[in-house]
């Protein structure tokens, strides 16, 4: 089948399998940097934003995405930068194999979420794993990154 | 005026990572690559009678133990592990063949059309089953280590103690988790074989394919891809893929891609040992210890891997940070009919320290005296031998660290306002010491790594390290170019870094044993210094230096006698927790530490070791459950075994009090593996505290605490007349 969407706000029309998830898509279209770890939706590392909203790819099928807006680290490159400069700072990307499912899931927290306190933060959270850094870094660059532009 | 080293500069792979552009093995294509799955048994123990395969389309293959050009068994410590099963398998998921071809979809179908005819064999599952009435799975005790260790006289401790104290405590599973799985790709052309491969170790990789292949070394080249995390887990565990996957590229005549599935990984890949720690200590009438008489045993799963060294490890750290003159320790790496243990951060130490730090606690409650005072009574201190009789040559600041973190944590106050108090919701607090001995255990860097380094300079003063010693997230990278900036004393820019690939770096051992920055580290300063001795402005040069084993140390490893490490890091932990009495649910309110790991090389990734390792040693302590029921892991998919989440965490506040340590870089000790050790400890004593109940087993989980709260007080205590 044929869908069309919107990747990193560029229009997209391509033929699909109907089983394949957007994970597979994106990862045949080139986005490596889409990864993923568990494949079941349990860990977060291959998320991507569907219309702002952090969802996990690897689970996601693709044919839902047509006619929706599908977002990549690839296409918050300026937000990315700025929240990674804050991460790299508190010594937040180690292995960074949860970085860019971290980064998105902060981007789309940001515009989602008002002035949250630590445990809404905590919650917004919760879906995307990391092993190396103990999350505390990640908090750390977070309310920073949180202050920026208020 | 010159910075200090420790503080904090920008990673070089930082950029590559936060633009999504970092290469890791899966996103490493080929041209023409294959893909294969593994082909693994489904019994835990069976003599295999015949595999019947479905017909392999065009362009599909089996790849089997006939298909290993050199020798089917894994270079290791002991000789025991196929690459592929001969005619025996010995746990559920133990590989027997790699189905290859282009299309996972059908690979998958080809491996669920496979019969495979088994004979069972009566299988061994627990490390209590008395093997006699079974066949052992190795050696005639179905042990694949057995050690005693001595100092000084125990029957005479014995004979002149008050008290004696026995306890019995046992550690769970716990799997690495590393976010990125196993995973390697192997291609072979005009006779040569490349692995990259998300490794800890390319020189161990290395060699078991020479072996495998049985081709000479310079015929072998491993390349390190950008790796996901680790923790041990990328130690021992590759070399089966790298082999597996090269015997099928040699096969199909083309690149082969062999990457686990997160279950997949989950199930078979090696975990921390399961263990049962037997402790008896003699004390006199002035509460000081005489002597400990300890017995170890580990649960090793169906093959020898790390298991032996592993053992050395808890052994040697089985009297903590306590001076115990006289000591004897049995220690046993039993065989079981599960996925192979391995290395996991810590090695061997978690366990062990948990076992004795439990124990002092549990010994002066019986004998009514203060615990942290018992304890820190009968601490080391600079100058006191160690398990293996060899000196704690440095300083020990165990006293400072413990008044410092007591200082954070607001220690005594919290501990007032916690007593007596029959809310619903009760707070308790726990306080850990520990140590960890860095670098390899006993003669493992002097006789068997002894590490190479070289530096090579371009004509345009560039200076690369060429070292085997891979970034896996921890930061090496960094911390070697630092030494190296800091020591030539040029800008850290014109420092490089990259991936080890064999054919162009010299072997400085593999990533392991907190030894990277103390021995390895050690090694690139002084080539370092060595280059720039000769430095010649616009002159292509290099420097190499090998490890040479300091002088005035001894060991010798057949009586485990003198110094099982050169160095040692420290560290104490305060948990603070809040139990609820009704549903017996944590929650963890506050950690504080304090560490002494001679020098920081930078701030920042000493901080996220720090925090990184106390969140997985909580994990071990609190809620990483895996069981193995009949064989089979209970927990074996990423739904069903609990990792901490950002939801878990408390805040952690932690500082460095530091001895240096000569022989060290800028007199950097270890820390990777110490930052786990503490914090399970810790919380299981604050959950005791709270509940005034007694635990002797990690993970603590609700259900178990209900359990113990009910049937509370078994005791173990004599007191001689
Ligand atoms: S890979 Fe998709 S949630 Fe884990
Ligand atoms: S940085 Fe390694 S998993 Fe997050």
């Amino acid at each position: 089948m044929k869908i069309n969407f919107s990747i990193n706000n560029s229009a997209k029309s391509i033929e699909i399998n109907p089983s394949e998830t957007l994970y597979e898509v994106l990862n045949k279209c080139g986005f490596s940097s889409v990864k993923k770890a568990c494949g079941t939706s349990s860990c977060g590392i291959c998320t991507v934003l569907l219309d702002g909203k952090p969802i996990p790819s690897c689970s996601y099928l693709a044919a839902k995405v047509d006619q929706h807006n599908i977002t990549t680290i690839e296409g918050v490159q300026q937000e990315a930068e700025l929240l990674g400069d804050l991460m790299n700072r508190e010594g937040a990307v180690q292995c960074g194999f949860c970085t860019p499912g971290f980064l998105l899931t902060i981007i789309a927290m940001k515009k989602e979420l008002v002035n949250p306190d630590i445990q809404q933060i905590k919650n917004y959270l919760v879906g995307n794993l990391c092993r190396c850094t103990g999350y505390e870094g990640q908090l750390r660059a977070i309310r920073r990154y949180m202050e920026v532009g208020r | 005026m010159k910075n200090d080293i420790s503080t904090p500069v920008k990673r070089e792979d930082v950029s590559e990572k936060l633009l999504g552009t970092a290469c890791y093995i899966g996103d490493l294509k080929l041209e023409d690559m294959m893909y294969a799955r593994t082909l693994r048994s489904t019994e835990p123990r069976a003599r295999l009678i015949s595999i019947k395969y479905p017909e392999m389309p065009l362009g599909y293959f089996v790849v089997d133990r006939k298909d290993v050009p050199g020798k089917n068994i894994i270079k290791m410590i002991i000789d025991d592990q196929p690459y592929f099963a001969e005619d025996i398998v010995n746990y559920i998921g133990e590989p027997i063949a790699l189905i290859v071809g282009k299309d996972k979809t059908i690979i998958n179908e080809l491996i669920s059309k496979t019969n495979i005819e088994y004979e069972k064999i009566k299988p061994i599952f627990s490390i209590d089953e008395r093997h006699e009435t079974t066949t052992p799975i190795y050696g005639d005790s179905n042990t694949f280590a057995a050690y005693r260790l001595k100092k000084g006289d125990i029957s005479e401790a014995r004979a002149k103690a008050r008290y004696i104290c026995e306890d019995i405590y046992e550690t769970g599973y716990q799997e690495q988790f590393y976010m990125e799985t196993q995973g390697v790709i192997a291609e072979y052309q005009e006779g040569k074989a490349t692995i990259y491969g998300s490794i800890q170790c390319p020189y161990y990789v290395k060699n078991a394919v020479v072996e495998c292949l049985g081709c000479a070394p310079d015929m072998v080249r491993i390349v390190q891809a950008t790796t996901g995390g680790a923790f041990g887990g990328k130690e021992d565990y590759p070399s089966l893929l790298a082999g597996q996957a090269i015997c099928a590229a040699i096969k199909v005549n083309k690149p082969v891609c062999l990457l686990l599935e997160r279950d997949e990984d989950l199930e078979v890949t090696t975990k921390r040992h399961p263990s049962r720690i037997k402790i008896k200590s003699f004390i006199d009438e002035n509460h000081k210890i005489l002597g400990m008489d300890a017995e170890i045993m580990l649960d090793a799963g169906a093959y020898a891997g790390l298991s032996g060294v592993v053992l050395q490890r808890a052994m040697f750290a089985i009297a903590g940070v306590y001076n115990i003159e006289n000591i004897k320790v049995k220690g046993r790496a039993i065989a079981t009919n599960k996925a192979v243990s391995g290395a996991f951060r810590g090695f061997g130490s978690p366990q062990a320290f948990f076992a004795i730090e439990m124990h002092m606690q549990n010994v002066a409650k019986k004998l009514r005296i203060d615990p942290l005072q018992f304890r820190l009574d009968n601490i080391l201190k600079q100058g006191d031998k160690s398990t293996t009789g060899g000196v704690f040559r440095d300083k020990i600041l165990l006293h400072e660290m413990v008044a410092r973190v007591m200082e954070m944590s607001n220690y005594a106050e919290k501990k007032r306002s916690f007593q007596g108090s029959d809310n619903q919701k009760r707070r308790g607090l726990g306080l850990s010491m520990f140590f960890h001995g860095c670098g390899f255990t006993g003669n493992g860097e002097r006789d068997h790594i002894k590490g190479k380094a070289r530096l090579i300079k371009n004509e345009e003063d560039i200076v690369e390290i060429l070292i085997a010693n891979v970034e896996m997230g921890q930061g090496a990278g960094t911390t070697m170019r630092k030494i190296v900036s800091a020591a030539l004393d040029i800008p850290i820019s014109r420092v490089m870094y990259r991936n080890p690939d064999t054919d162009r770096v010299p072997d400085s051992g593999p990533t392991v044993a907190s030894r990277t920055t103390v021995i390895v580290g050690k090694l690139v300063y002084d080539a370092a210094v060595e280059l720039k001795a000769k430095w010649q402005q616009g002159v292509q040069q290099q420097a190499e230096i090998e490890y040479q084993y300091p002088e005035g140390y001894q060991w010798d490893n057949e009586s485990f006698a003198g110094d099982a490490y050169t160095s040692y890091s420290w560290g104490v932990n305060v948990v603070d927790v809040e139990v609820d009495t009704i549903t017996y649910e944590s929650e963890i309110k506050g950690v504080w530490a304090v560490f002494d790991i001679g020098k920081s090389i930078d701030d920042r990734n000493v901080k996220g070791q720090i925090d990184g390792g106390i969140v997985q040693g909580l994990g071990y302590g609190a809620m990483e459950v895996m069981e193995n029921v009949g064989g089979r892991f209970k927990q074996r998919t990423s739904a069903d075994y609990i990792i901490p989440t950002a939801m878990d965490i408390p805040m952690i506040q932690s500082e460095l009090m530091c001895e240096p340590y000569t022989e060290g870089p800028f007199g950097a000790k270890g820390l990777g593996e110490l930052s786990l050790v503490g914090s399970p400890i810790a919380y299981a004593m604050a959950v005791e505290d709270a509940l005034g109940i007694r635990i002797n087993s990690i993970p603590v989980r609700p259900e178990f605490l209900m359990e113990v709260a009910e049937n509370d007080k078994r005791n173990h205590f004599k007191t001689k007349r």
